[in-house]
């Protein structure tokens, strides 16, 4: 496949291995924040081709995984009306709510329908005129445009039963948090299509007031390795800097359209995190104007208290402080099959990827 | 849910362009990318085309790295290591 297998180039791999070997001398520790950065180092083995000097982290880039819990409740309980169409991005479906799961609640004959993009969930509600569509907004900012999109075709068509239960997060008040938090980290892996929309402009106070390294990357092997290799080298020179690794799709003025078109629907607000705690203004809220698209305002529901798992370490695993496998549930009462934890469940969740293909070779 | 992935534009109707994502063809929205069309490699998210992939960059990223696999190549065969 063309702009994949080029970057999968075992040649090329091993350059690099060798060249971070060459460069990298003092201790470093990089975090990715993007659940695609998290697949792609474990299921290609990075670890494995960097010198011990590196430690790399992963961070809270799972979307579903710090998802509120009582987004799920919200969910759950809206689907038990009859007049409600859940349409939802597919992970979603198994995260633990309170006391049930989307996917419970679809076994027991209640309308949830997985969509893969949010034009979709607006056609269910154009096909279903005397029902009332909710799609559950979760993504960074590569997926909020989607959501806004299909709020701004919804305003221009007229459509008034599609509405959007946003939990929709802004990725840099959590890469600044963390370090306000006193999470260890000299360097970022920037999320490379998180920064097709955005540039680079976003992490532009983390390298200025922090002095952490930005570099923005992709998601095959040699785009994960020369992100780390760029990083390593501002590091060793004792520059921290932003820089684009990933340039056959990233620019630092970003993709203007999608940005404006995101910021025309939703607004900043501040948010909870699952596992960490409420960030100011990292969420994203659907703005006055589009109030009518909004399900939390469209829905008055009663959700009951929620309730976190008991032993969960899913908190700690998306600050990088700790790893998959430090949970005491992981592997035996937390699997893939039965899962505890947010993390467990997403394809994009640290545990669930190194339940899958860090195997024995975990660190 | 930076599922992204790169495909070929292969058509474009009504602001829905056709991509060709590893032989499988997929529908885009042309919502919230500027100028796209056919022969264009594109990243495809969500059902969304969200940027054009930069060909030429791509080449220069490639051939950057390369002069890494040439240069340990070059000393490998010098007897270094």
């Amino acid at each position: 496949m063309r702009f994949v297998d080029e970057f999968r180039d075992r040649d090329l791999i091993a350059a690099l291995s060798r060249r971070i070997r060459d460069v990298s001398r003092s201790p470093i520790t990089l975090m990715e924040v993007c659940g695609s950065h998290t697949l792609a180092v474990q299921k290609f083995g990075l670890p494995s081709l960097l010198p011990d000097t590196v430690n790399l982290i992963s961070g809270p880039g799972c979307p579903v995984c710090v998802t509120d819990v009582r987004f799920i409740d919200r969910a759950c309980a809206l689907s038990e009306r009859d007049e409600v169409i859940i349409a939802s991005f597919g992970d979603m479906l198994r995260v633990p709510g309170s006391r049930t799961t989307l996917e419970a609640q679809r076994a027991a004959g209640r309308d949830i329908r997985i969509v893969y993009s949010t034009l979709e969930a607006l056609k269910i509600a154009k096909e279903n005129p005397e029902r009332s569509v909710v799609f559950l907004g979760i993504g960074f900012e590569t997926t909020t445009p989607t959501c806004a999109a299909a709020v701004l075709a919804a305003e221009a068509q007229g459509v008034t039963n599609f509405s959007v239960q946003s939990a929709h997060k802004l990725m840099k008040p959590a890469m600044t948090g963390l370090i306000d938090d006193g999470v260890p980290i000299n360097g970022y892996i920037c999320p490379g299509h998180v920064s097709i929309v955005t540039g680079t402009q976003i992490y532009r106070e983390i390298t200025e007031r922090y002095n952490v390294g930005c570099v923005v990357t992709g998601f095959e092997p040699v785009d994960v390795l020369q992100g780390v290799a760029m990083l390593v080298e501002q590091h060793e020179r004792g520059e921290p800097q932003v820089e684009i690794a990933y340039r056959r799709l990233v620019t630092h003025e970003g993709n203007r359209k999608a940005w404006d078109t995101m910021l025309e629907v939703f607004e900043p607000c501040d948010s909870n995190w699952r596992g960490i705690g409420v960030i100011p203004e990292s969420g994203l809220a659907l703005r006055e104007r589009f109030a009518a698209f909004d399900a939390d305002r469209a829905f008055e529901v009663d959700s009951g208290p929620p309730v976190e798992p008991q032993g969960c370490l899913c908190g700690e695993v998306l600050k990088g402080l700790r790893k998959p496998n430090d949970c005491p549930l992981f592997g035996t009462a937390c699997t893939p099959r039965k899962p505890v934890g947010a993390c467990m469940v997403s394809s994009e969740g640290s545990c669930a990827i190194y339940h899958k293909h860090a195997g024995e070779q975990v660190a | 849910m930076c599922l992204g992935v790169p495909g070929k534009v292969v058509s474009i109707e009504n602001d829905i362009a056709k991509v060709s994502i590893g032989g499988v063809m997929y529908n885009a929205a042309l919502a919230l990318a500027d100028t796209v069309e056919p022969g264009q490699y594109v990243l495809v998210h969500a059902g969304f085309v969200l940027e054009v992939i930069d060909r030429e960059e791509a080449e220069e990223t490639l051939n950057t790295l390369r002069e890494y696999t040439n240069l340990y190549t070059e000393l490998e065969i010098g007897g270094e290591r």
